[in-house]
């Protein structure tokens, strides 16, 4: 029954994903700019050159051809070569993925962590000295821009108090074994607390920088509705069955209210994917969306439209598990 | 006389407001007997839910218990430790809402909802893995009793997936799983379809004698009243105007609020006869004046009753708050 359920909401998937494939083409393909002039923007070029790269580029043929082409390669995993690195782009993205997965986990993580018990403790001493904290917190939370928070960060941390390290994912000394790319995991895999720890200390300021703002909006967002929740009949039913107030808080109510917030997550997830661009660049973090920003720079279009079709497949993903997640705390929504 | 099972003496609870303090309770006294159902009259706002959310420990800033005693079984309430309240909660006095639909947790199975009033207050339950059992037993045994078919089957069910009757049955269930001495009703049928509220009515008396406890009904329904309660005490204001004998109550009422209310109360057999509605409304609790509450509104209304009524006994078992209260009408 349930299966069922989730294969159709899977195969709804496929018409958004077409359809943002679409839109991903069209709009690399009306940019202004000719890769392939700009490719050979700086060798003196004579105009059959150019005509002959377009050739090879399949820049020649028609809009929908090139569509299908694009279409059948992509589901393959090709997004041809990377200009800069003369590589395949999906090998560059391959290697650079990890540490993006990694710093937005993290962030999420602390963004979670931060935001649900925060805005609980807010709403249950509403109008106590924690909740005017949190809510004024918040406040900044959301008004900072990262860029410049993150430098803060730096300055504090790791150039004036020296503890922890200024940019990078990890030290040369430390780098462990590579299985799956994730240092986090590799660390673990391979039993290397010292990699494990250095990994982490490069992770704590960027993902804090990252992740501040989701948890500022989630901190609201859980307590406007742990606010909402505490108010229902259901709650005074649980007091008036002498439940202990950590099982009213924890199960009744939270169950409730994480409602709002997972669904304001998974669209926040979305913003993180941008904030990453900010992000990885302020601390040189080797991820995807310094690589992005890079290749904006250089023109590396293949690259470029396949990261962006990459992060709109992660944002409808993670809108995805976002709706089963929900169908996990609301049964009444499960079909 | 044994001493009642719940007795409050000159309860008052007040909630601060914006524009002041408001007394939702202002010297409720009133006794609940071993085994007797007590049914409570009054209009929304009237104290007579906030009465027995005291009773139960509930009352929450704003609000206030400023004075007054509350004893349940000869031990004081009133500023009890709240470790000690959870404990009394649920296991000797259960209380059901008015609507059971918000409230069940909607998303929490049924089962979770009356397996965790038995685990936490289940202390004759055995320990161990045989714990879970022997509760899950008294969950469907409670659930039958209420008449919920296929209880064993039901526990995973969510709320939603009951019927209005069905979920106003599961409430009940799970406010007696303990099998608490005193239930306190909280308006059980007014969210109930009609031919329902009779179902749920008969379903409270009949394990009312099956378990043996005492019940307070909360309504404005007075035909409820006259079918269900021993006795029946009348609130106006937040302050009990009349109490007695149900019968002796509506045949002979001694406050005119109470006269009042059984004359604005459509009579089906008599369908010709003209409904009085009580003129005027319920007074601001805010800024009262010392005398007679209902004196605004009193059609028998005079010089006396400026100054403040004693809610005082005329008959063997009758009280009223009325300086006629001896004069029968």
């Amino acid at each position: 029954m349930r299966s069922v359920a989730l294969l159709q909401r899977l195969l709804h998937l496929v018409p958004v994903l077409f359809g943002v494939t679409v839109i991903v083409f069209l709009m690399m393909s009306l940019t202004p700019g000719d890769p392939a002039e700009i490719m050979l923007a700086n060798q003196n070029a004579t105009p059959e050159q150019v005509a002959s790269l377009r050739h090879d580029m399949g820049l020649d043929r028609s809009l929908p051809t090139r569509f299908v082409t694009f279409v059948g390669h992509a589901v393959q995993g090709e997004f041809g070569l990377s200009l800069f690195h003369r590589r395949p782009v999906a090998a560059v993205i391959a290697e650079r993925l990890p540490a993006t997965i990694e710093l937005s986990a993290a962030a999420l993580l602390f963004a979670l962590f931060m935001a649900i018990p925060l805005g609980v403790v807010a709403a249950v001493h509403r109008g106590g000295i924690l909740d005017r904290l949190a809510t004024v917190g918040s406040l900044f939370g959301v008004s900072l821009p990262g860029f410049w928070f993150g430098i803060l960060l730096l300055l504090a941390f790791a150039v004036n108090l020296r503890l922890l390290p200024v940019s990078g994912a990890i030290d040369f000394a430390h780098q462990p074994p590579g299985l799956t790319g994730f240092l986090v995991i590799d660390s673990v895999l391979a039993g290397r607390m010292d990699s494990l720890g250095n990994a982490l200390a490069h992770l704590l300021l960027p993902a804090i920088t990252l992740g501040l703002p989701m948890a500022a909006i989630l901190m609201r967002v859980t307590r406007a509705s742990m606010l909402e929740v505490l108010r229902q009949d259901y709650i005074t039913f649980a007091e008036a069955k002498g439940l202990g107030r950590t099982r009213i808080l924890a199960l009744h109510a939270l169950k409730n209210a994480l409602l709002p917030t997972v669904t304001v997550a998974a669209i926040e997830t979305g913003s993180l994917l941008g904030g990453n661009m900010v992000v990885e660049t302020v601390f040189g973090w080797p991820g995807l969306g310094r690589l992005v920003v890079e290749s904006i720079f250089v023109r590396n279009y293949p690259l470029v439209q396949a990261a962006v079709l990459l992060y709109a497949v992660t944002y409808v993903l993670v809108n995805f598990v976002a709706d089963m997640l929900y169908t996990v705390l609301n049964p009444r929504v499960r079909m | 006389m044994t001493e009642p099972l719940l007795s409050i003496a000159d309860l008052r609870v007040a909630f601060a407001t914006r524009q002041g303090l408001v007394r939702a309770v202002d010297g409720v006294s009133l006794d609940v007997r071993e085994g007797e159902c007590l049914g409570i009259v009054g209009e929304s706002g009237s104290g007579k839910s906030v009465t027995f959310a005291g009773v139960m420990g509930l009352i929450r800033p704003p609000g206030r218990i400023e004075g007054g005693s509350i004893r349940f079984e000869g031990r004081e309430l009133v500023g009890l430790d709240p470790q000690a309240y959870r404990r009394l909660r649920g296991r000797d006095i259960a209380m059901t809402l008015q609507d059971a639909q918000t409230s069940l947790n909607p998303a929490l199975t049924v089962g979770t909802q009356i397996l965790e009033v038995l685990l936490a207050h289940g202390d004759d339950l055995p320990s161990g893995r045989a714990r879970l059992r022997a509760a899950r037993q008294r969950a469907v045994d409670m659930m039958t009793l209420v008449g919920i078919p296929a209880a064993a089957r039901r526990l995973g069910d969510y709320p939603h997936q009951f019927s209005g009757g069905m979920r106003q049955r599961m409430m009940i269930a799970i406010a007696l799983s303990c099998r608490p001495k005193l239930l306190i009703a909280d308006e059980p049928t007014t969210a109930l379809d009609v031919t329902i509220q009779a179902q749920v009515l008969e379903l409270i008396a009949s394990i009312r004698a099956t378990l043996g406890m005492s019940v307070v009904l909360i309504t404005h329904d007075l035909g409820v009243v006259a079918e269900y309660c021993d006795r029946v005490a009348v609130l106006y204001a937040g302050q009990i105007v009349e109490s007695g004998p149900t019968a002796q109550v509506i045949s002979d009422p001694r406050h005119p609020y109470t006269a009042g209310l059984l004359r604005s109360v459509p009579v089906l057999s008599h369908l010709d006869r003209p409904i009085h509605p009580i003129e005027g409304q319920v007074p601001d609790l805010i800024d009262l004046p010392p005398g007679c509450r209902f004196l605004p509104r009193c059609p028998m209304a005079r010089t006396a009753c400026h100054n403040p009524v004693p809610f005082h006994a005329f008959a063997e078992g009758r009280a009223a708050r009325c300086v006629l209260a001896e004069a029968p009408r």
